[in-house]
């Protein structure tokens, strides 16, 4: 089999050229209809974002228009706002991404383990996948962290201990526990996959060279986790960029601003505020953060396999 | 007692553990649905049950138009997904190019553009094409926002299959449409299918544009459930039952699917 | 074949959108989910059997969504909802940018029944745009048992000085009973409503006669400063993201002794079915301060027709009879009088049966006549509104307001940071808004 990454198709083992009989070459006329319609998709709303963010706008406003420049841009870089938002979007896909990339390793090493009614369990495991953003959100929001009526609240109470005001005094990691929350089975689905092709061989090798479970974890299943770890954070990323449901529903963005990534933030300067211009300059912005964050992503992941491949 | 045995119920008792931590919260409104509004708030397991919110529920909202306008759109749009990315997944795993791997990032890249910021320029698009709450507008919305994820997958399952056997065929004289359908598609039909049941999944619960783009014709279990949440007076108990109206389905396909699931989850990631 | 059924399916669905859209006076209406609209929603079949030639379809929202859904249809011109229930900081807006139909509503509707101070807050330049659902003021509630218990005594008109006194001596947080309920949740329609009512007592306003932000004057320092003393001090834990429903949840559940807010949660709160403390509670005016002006606030619920309905006709006769007597009798009838829709009409309070049935009837119409949004405030203002002020600008400032103080109240910031920051947010959105050089 020719060594392919996951994310970079590597064109240095072309295939044999088509057969005689055919007559045409399918590539680029298979591709076209992906490539035109995301074209589309991309480019028009963004060329109208680009309109939109250089004009004043405000839906509640319409006898305000002209174009203002780059005032749109000044406004949203002054908002007190704005650094933060960027800084909690990082910190939430950071965060999301170590919790469910080594929760979901931890949970896929257990359940690659024989014990019974392990199929149940793992129908258990992967159900948060399947809830929706917003009603996960709302569960954990009023019945779980919620400092009355919520289940830590009684748990806290049952010791005598005064509750926790999580989503007050921890909104943002909060935030954190429920994307998590979600985003872990999806982790632990992929990573179980992967972990159940390891070599069982290779492993009872090392076990019989006396290696103990630890060691093994380090040195086989790890090295073997790799790329389906590469890939867990791609695809995690991804949507993990664009968080909104969770925060809408549960904080607002708040207290303050603590919970607002760029997401909510170009939300409520959007659609509670009405101002398009400024809110249109924020997805400017986002889509430039999403193509760093993206290239980034990238590189560090090419680099990470093509370090396997060069051995 | 053998060690043996001994590791076994320690990995149980473990596995279970962890297990119902993470169902608990699904749990809870599994329970509090079948609660009165009085007693959801108590979180205590003694209670009569009672359909009582089921009821209201259903009284209020025609659960089963949410229910069809959810599955309409989840399901026809993630065929649609498929049927557009599988040729160009073909096309980019059997003939890359110097620029294929940057038009598959670009591809995913335009998934990470937040809908927040152009949802007035869809929506604009919308009413002025008359897509505006429409099951075919919010099919072609999804259809694209699951595209790239599509191609990817399908692009990396393609990237498995082992191209002796596609010269092997070639050579017999299989042109590209015998090679899709004979060879390819039945050997990463366990990859599409996953990809089809995760593009269904997340189709299922996306809130934004099912909120912002659908009103009452299009209006899929999203809506649904925002006219549950945070109304005035107790609500946990209604909210509850609406939960578990919207959840339930997408829920039991993925665990009747969970086998499927879990062996087609590789994103090329099993080598 | 799988896309000759894809296709049909397509189609099918295509049709059935057509099919619908075209179908003659079907009303679309764009609802909340508070209880008074659902039962509205629920007793509208009576509407359309009594009409079969109209038929009513409703989308019900959650506030925070279908003030966003309603706003971006009306002002992008796009004609899905052929009635929206709209508040009372929109109606004259929207009215101004003529984005709604005027009403004339006919004699038979009674319009002078309908209160003054909420039929002229849902007028523009004399004209009717909106008919009122529901109308609130803000007042006091309390719990009579636990006032007793400390030998304590509500005063006719209490001062927020006096309310401090009591949470102190009522909050005993080992039982889980909290001296005072506020709103905390950030927003110009939670925290803020509330905040605002008591910087106007504290003498405050949002803006001068010249639309310059006033929000780092002594008057706001004061009171938010209490504000936030107050919940901190004898608060329930998670007031920073409690809104209405949640203080409702927590003073209904028995946790609250006191809780300042809109005058809709008393036929709530002597519900048995939903409160604990039906028979405990009792109330008093909104607190003051320094000056009674602009104390309690006015809001109203209300129904307004798009220009860009095309049901006019249709969406008119559903609104007029959501908003007639006979509707509110209806409601006595299915529910009770206490859970009638509340102030909107004179005849509601005029009635007997409604008196009896709601002793905080005539307290809560003197709440409401009482509320002046045209002249709110100590000194003079450029705006309408007692806890708004209606320019479309009010509602980005509200929002980013709301959040800083409700960051103030976790202790994320000081006090004199969050105003400060305030100020600096509103005279930057005021500016933007061309109403300061």
């Amino acid at each position: 089999m020719t060594q392919q990454t996951i994310i970079l198709p590597t064109p240095a083992t072309p295939i044999a050229p088509p057969a005689p009989g055919r007559k045409f070459s399918p590539a680029k006329l298979l591709l076209t209809p992906s490539v035109a319609m995301l074209g589309l998709w991309m480019i028009v709303p963004l060329v109208m974002t680009l309109y939109f963010s250089v004009i004043r706008y405000n839906l509640l406003s319409p006898d305000q228009t002209g174009f203002v420049g780059l005032d749109n841009y000044r406004y949203l870089l002054e908002d007190p706002a704005f650094w933060p938002s960027i800084g909690h979007t990082l910190v939430l896909i950071v965060s999301v991404l170590l919790i469910s990339v080594v929760g979901g390793t931890l949970m896929a090493v257990l359940f690659d383990q024989k014990f019974p009614g392990r199929g149940i369990a793992r129908l258990f495991v992967i159900a948060p996948f399947f809830v929706m953003p917003t009603v996960g959100a709302l569960i954990w929001k009023n019945m779980i962290l919620h400092p009355v009526y919520g289940l830590w609240s009684h748990l806290f109470r049952l010791v005598g201990l005064e509750p926790i005001d999580w989503l007050a005094d921890y909104p943002l990691w909060s935030i954190i526990v429920m994307v998590a929350w979600q985003w872990t089975p999806f982790a632990f689905l992929i990573l179980l996959t992967s972990l159940q092709s390891l070599d069982q061989e290779q492993r009872e090798a090392a076990q019989l060279d006396g290696a103990g479970p630890v060691r093994i974890f380090i040195h086989i299943t790890l090295p073997h986790l790799k790329r389906a770890i590469a890939v867990v954070v791609m695809i995690e990323s991804i949507f993990l960029l664009s968080i909104f449901a969770e925060i809408f529903t549960a904080t607002a963005g708040g207290p303050g601003t603590e919970t607002t990534n760029l997401p909510y933030l170009v939300y409520s300067i959007g659609l509670q505020q009405f101002d398009i211009g400024i809110a249109s300059a924020g997805g400017v912005i986002a889509v430039i953060l999403a193509n760093i964050v993206s290239i980034f992503l990238v590189r560090m992941l090419a680099k990470n396999l093509r370090g396997e491949y060069d051995q | 007692m053998t060690t043996a045995n001994m590791r076994q119920i320690g990995v149980g008792i473990l596995g279970w553990g962890v297990a119902l931590v993470m169902f608990l919260p699904i749990l809870i409104i599994g329970v509090t649905a079948f609660k009165t509004e009085q007693d959801a708030y108590a979180l205590s397991l003694i209670f009569t049950p009672t359909l009582d919110s089921f009821r209201e529920v259903f009284e209020r909202s025609h659960y089963s138009t949410f229910v069809y306008n959810s599955m309409a759109v989840s399901i026809i749009s993630t065929l649609l997904s498929l049927v557009i990315a599988v040729p160009a997944a073909y096309s980019m795993a059997f003939f890359p190019n110097r620029k294929t791997q940057k038009l598959l990032l670009w591809m995913l890249s335009t998934k990470m553009m937040p809908a927040v910021g152009v949802l007035i320029p869809i929506y604009l698009l919308a009413k002025n094409t008359g897509l505006l709450d429409s099951v075919p507008g919010l099919i072609i919305v999804y259809t694209l926002m699951n595209l790239p994820i599509a191609v990817w997958m399908a692009f990396t399952y393609f990237n498995e299959v082992p191209k002796e056997i596609l010269e092997a065929a070639r050579i017999d004289g299989a042109n590209a449409w015998q090679e899709i359908w004979h060879l390819l598609l039945p050997t990463t039909l366990p990859g599409l299918s996953s990809t089809a049941l995760l593009l269904i999944i997340l189709s299922w619960n996306e809130a934004f544009w099912s909120l912002n783009l659908s009103s009452v014709n299009a209006a899929p279990l999203t809506v649904f459930i925002a006219s549950y949440s945070n109304p005035e007076g107790l609500f946990w108990a209604k909210l509850s039952a609406a939960s578990f109206l919207a959840v339930a389905p997408i829920m039991a396909v993925g665990w009747v699917a969970q086998k499927q699931l879990v062996r087609g989850m590789t994103f090329g990631a099993v080598k | 074949m799988k896309r000759k059924t894809l296709l049909s399916t397509l189609a099918t669905a295509l049709f059935a959108t057509v099919g619908l859209a075209s179908a003659a006076s079907t009303v679309t209406i764009a609802s909340i989910n508070n209880p008074d609209m659902i039962e509205l929603q629920k007793l509208s079949k009576q509407f359309e059997t009594a009409n079969p030639d109209i038929k009513l379809r409703w989308v019900v929202l959650e506030e925070g969504v279908l003030r966003q859904r309603v706003t971006t249809d009306i002002a992008t011109n796009s004609g899905q909802f052929d009635l929206m229930t709209i508040g009372a900081y929109e109606a004259p807006i929207w009215a101004k940018r003529g984005w709604l139909s005027p009403l004339d509503m006919p004699a038979s509707y009674d319009l002078d029944d309908v209160i003054k101070a909420v039929r002229d807050g849902l007028s523009y330049e004399g004209k009717l745009y909106a008919v009122p659902f529901y109308a609130e003021s803000s007042m006091t509630y309390y719990r009579k048992d636990l006032f007793d218990a400390k030998g304590l005594k509500m005063p006719a008109q209490p001062t927020w000085n006096d309310v401090a006194g009591f949470a102190e001596k009522l909050t005993d947080k080992a039982k889980g009973t909290y001296g005072i309920c506020l709103r905390g949740r950030a927003g110009w329609g939670e925290n803020m409503a509330l905040v605002t009512t008591m910087a106007n007592t504290n003498g405050g306003r949002w803006f001068d006669e010249k639309w310059k932000p006033t929000l780092d004057t002594p008057e706001w320092k004061k009171a938010v400063t209490q504000y936030v003393d107050l919940l901190n001090k004898y608060g329930p834990p998670g007031a920073s993201a409690n809104g209405f429903n949640e203080n409702l949840v927590l003073f209904g559940g028995g946790k609250c002794a006191m809780w300042v807010d809109a005058t809709v949660a008393a036929g709530m709160l002597y519900d048995g079915k939903e409160s604990k403390v039906a028979d405990k509670v009792a109330f008093a005016p909104a607190p003051i301060a320094s000056t009674p002006k602009g104390a309690h606030w006015l809001w109203m619920w209300s129904l307004a027709i798009p220009k860009s309905s095309k049901s006019q006709d249709a969406a008119k006769k559903f609104a007029a009879w959501a908003t007639s007597k006979e509707y509110i009798q209806l409601v006595a009838k299915d529910k009770g009088w206490a859970s009638a829709p509340s102030g909107t009409r004179k005849s509601t309070y005029a009635s007997p049966e409604y008196q009896k049935a709601a002793p905080f009837a005539s307290f809560v119409l003197n709440s409401i006549e009482t509320a002046n949004p045209t002249d709110p405030t100590l000194q003079k203002v450029p705006y309408i509104g007692v806890q708004f002020a209606t320019i479309p600008e009010f509602q980005s400032i509200g929002t980013v307001v709301g959040q800083t103080i409700a960051g103030a109240l976790t202790g994320k910031t000081t006090i004199d940071a969050a105003l400060k920051t305030a100020q600096a947010q509103a005279e930057r959105a005021m500016k933007q808004g061309g109403y300061l050089k």
